[in-house]
């Protein structure tokens, strides 16, 4: 019956379309634009408020560069880290994905249950598996069935979560790993002092960087945010593609999910609730649009940073941890208004 | 024998469409029936006059959020803030409490509209996308009512805040004619005035209402406005009925919830439509689905699988349309 095109190109209405055209009216000084696309494509924003944060904590306490507080500060960020890997992929089509919290506490449940089962390789790929094929309905919903990104995700955040507390019992079935097990070690192992969850984050970070970068599949999922019809009728494998995307985000949000589970020893339930939220605005102050179209995961890793380090900042001066919250919500919205204004005009 | 092909062909698409719109337009009432006949026939002791008040009484807060929802996303935006306003609001309560309940009340409700008056603000004047300038005070919110109370949860002795709760009209709970005043006027707003229109109009193609000169950015600050103080007094709400502010409870994940009845309620996400009743019965259905749940007694697991299913079954119902 539908062609594929008919299907792709009939649907495809982004959830905000806030008449953001505004960028695409020449009126502006080109040169300026241009400044503010680089600025914008890869963080320096981020970067930029994240060295401040560093330079002030620095000279205000001396132990705030400490290795032990930078260890500490990276290792507690690598999960979310990886877990905004995927939704800046995600998001660069246009899309949202809002179940990475709930399949994290999934892929430590299921990390642990198979670890303990079958050792630590099956941990791996029983995560990788049992969380892709989450990401797989999402995808399937969302490239096949056209249906809302926000609202497919929104289903399986509540879906996933009330799995995970269907096989815990909600939390009465406790699942833990020895500590001096390997599977353990992934989480609490160091490799020259430096945690290997930090090895795992980095090394994600520079994989999927040189996707992104480098390869048709990324030129795919940035061709897709910026025009999913244009892509369409390029022959982009649109459909296929955002599938893959998340498949991959909801992998990631597992494997993240596993390492903190081996770091902590159990599988908990209620783990991560509003790790999507936290990804989310790690993502967007890195400087990749909402809207699609441009992003970059050098950036993400700046607004990773920016949002741990200011935690540690918090922590330095010893205030309530819930003034985390407020200040990152701050720090998002001034962000936000700052690229607003560096780089749209509003021409309504 | 192809011509009679050809006539049947589109004949039944159109009658497939219609079937579809009739569907997205119904549905909700149609399972608030289905479910109700279930439960008359198969769970004893459900469908008693008491029972049913109760089962209202839980969900006029999801109701009075739903509603903000519903007019936000009819101008083609979301609000996450709502739960966050809840909290705050049961917050500032506390700190009002000392105060006559009414001025406590209205205060917290003007708190309330300033938080939504900063949303506008950001996606009327800024052009930040609502899901962003939203989220920022979800973070922020229920931090703050967590710095308000200190990490205590005192309880309000203030007899004119608990009223809207304890207080009955006409052997009416008083959260229920609190809910029912919200409904009474969000009715009246999208029916009756030029804000609504113009809320509608915006929703449909905000580019084409600014060019025939409806206020876009006046109209988007207004939206906001309206659903952070709808959210304050479902949190004036929530604190009176269990008698103390908590700002880790409070309003949890209601932003989740009203977005779920705002969507089963047959609301587009893509803006240009609010349907009022529609989203009070998904509220309901929503209620209603999980005690039924618990009756059976299914865990609450359980229940938020199939939450997960009604919200694919009826964002699918939608996506059809769009289509058709």
């Amino acid at each position: 019956m539908t062609t594929p095109t008919e299907s792709a190109v009939a649907g495809g209405s982004p959830l905000m379309d806030d008449g953001g055209e505004g960028y695409r009216d020449g009126s502006p000084a080109g040169l300026r634009a241009r400044a503010a696309a680089v600025l914008r494509r890869n963080g320096v924003a981020a970067f930029g408020a994240l060295a401040v944060l560093i330079v002030v904590g620095s000279l205000l306490w001396p132990s705030f560069h400490s290795a032990d507080n930078l260890r500490n500060t990276l290792l507690g960020n690598s999960y979310i880290g990886i877990v905004a890997i995927g939704m800046t992929l995600v998001i660069i089509t246009g899309g949202i994905d809002l179940s990475v919290g709930s399949v994290f506490a999934l892929g430590g449940v299921v990390g642990v249950y198979a670890n303990n089962n079958a050792g630590p390789v099956a941990a791996v790929l029983a995560t990788i598996v049992v969380c892709g094929a989450v990401g797989l309905i999402n995808g399937m919903l969302v490239g096949f069935a056209r249906m809302a990104p926000f609202i497919v995700t929104l289903a399986t955040l509540f879906g996933v979560r009330g799995l995970v507390y269907q096989i815990t019992n909600a939390g009465a079935t406790t699942y833990s790993v020895t500590s001096e097990s390997f599977f353990a070690h992934l989480g609490t192992g160091t490799i020259a002092t430096i945690g290997i969850p930090i090895f795992l984050a980095v090394a994600l970070y520079v994989v999927f960087h040189t996707v992104l970068e480098r390869t048709p599949f990324g030129l795919t999922t940035f061709a897709i945010g910026g025009g999913e019809d244009a892509a369409v009728l390029m022959g982009l494998k649109v459909r296929r593609t955002k599938v893959t995307l998340y498949v991959i985000s909801a992998a990631l949000a597992g494997i993240a999910g596993m390492l903190q589970a081996a770091q902590l020893v159990s599988a908990s339930p209620i783990i991560a609730t509003g790790y999507e939220l936290q990804a989310i605005a790690a993502v967007v102050i890195g400087g990749t649009l909402l809207t699609g179209g441009a992003g970059s995961l050098i950036g993400t890793a700046a607004g990773v940073l920016l949002l741990g380090t200011i935690n540690a900042v918090i922590r330095e001066l010893q205030l309530d941890s819930t003034w985390n919250n407020v200040v990152s919500g701050a720090f998002l919205v001034t962000v936000v208004v700052l690229q607003r204004l560096l780089i749209y005009r509003r021409n309504d | 024998m192809s011509s009679p092909a050809a006539v049947v062909g589109p004949t039944s698409g159109l009658d497939r469409a219609a079937v579809v719109r009739w569907a997205r337009d119904n549905g909700v009432y149609v399972a608030l029936v289905l479910l109700i006949a279930y439960n008359l026939i198969f769970t004893p002791r459900f469908i008693t006059p008491e029972n049913l008040n109760v089962q209202l009484v839980l969900c006029t807060r999801i109701i009075v959020v739903s509603l903000g929802m519903a007019m936000v996303i009819g101008t083609a935006g979301i609000d996450l803030s709502v739960g966050a306003v809840m909290a705050l609001s049961g917050a500032l309560l506390v700190q009002f409490s000392s105060f006559p309940g009414g001025a406590a009340i209205a205060l917290a409700l003007v708190v309330g509209g300033m938080v939504g008056l900063l949303n506008g603000f950001l996606v009327g004047f800024v052009g930040v996308q609502p899901i962003i300038a939203t989220l920022a005070f979800l973070f922020a919110g229920r931090s703050l009512a967590q710095l308000l109370l200190s990490g205590k949860n005192p309880s309000i002795h203030n007899e004119s805040i608990l009223a809207v709760s304890s207080g009955s009209i006409f052997g009416i709970n008083g959260l229920i004619i609190a809910a029912a005043v919200a409904v009474a006027l969000v009715a009246f707003v999208m029916r009756r005035t030029n804000f609504g229109r113009q809320l509608l109009a915006v929703g449909d193609n905000s580019r084409a209402s600014y060019l025939s000169g409806v206020p876009v950015r006046r109209t988007l600050i207004g939206v906001y406005v309206f659903s952070g103080i709808l959210a304050a007094w479902a949190g004036v709400m929530d604190t009176a009925s269990i008698t103390s502010a908590n700002a880790l409870s409070s309003g949890l994940n209601y932003e989740l919830f009203a977005i779920t009845a705002v969507v089963v309620g047959g609301t587009p996400l893509t803006g240009g439509r609010v349907r009022v009743v529609g989203t009070v019965a998904a509220a309901i259905l929503m209620q209603l689905l999980r005690s039924t749940l618990i009756f059976h007694s299914a865990t609450d697991a359980i229940s938020q699988i199939i939450t997960a299913v009604v919200i694919i079954a009826a964002v699918y119902i939608q996506r059809v349309r769009a289509r058709a």
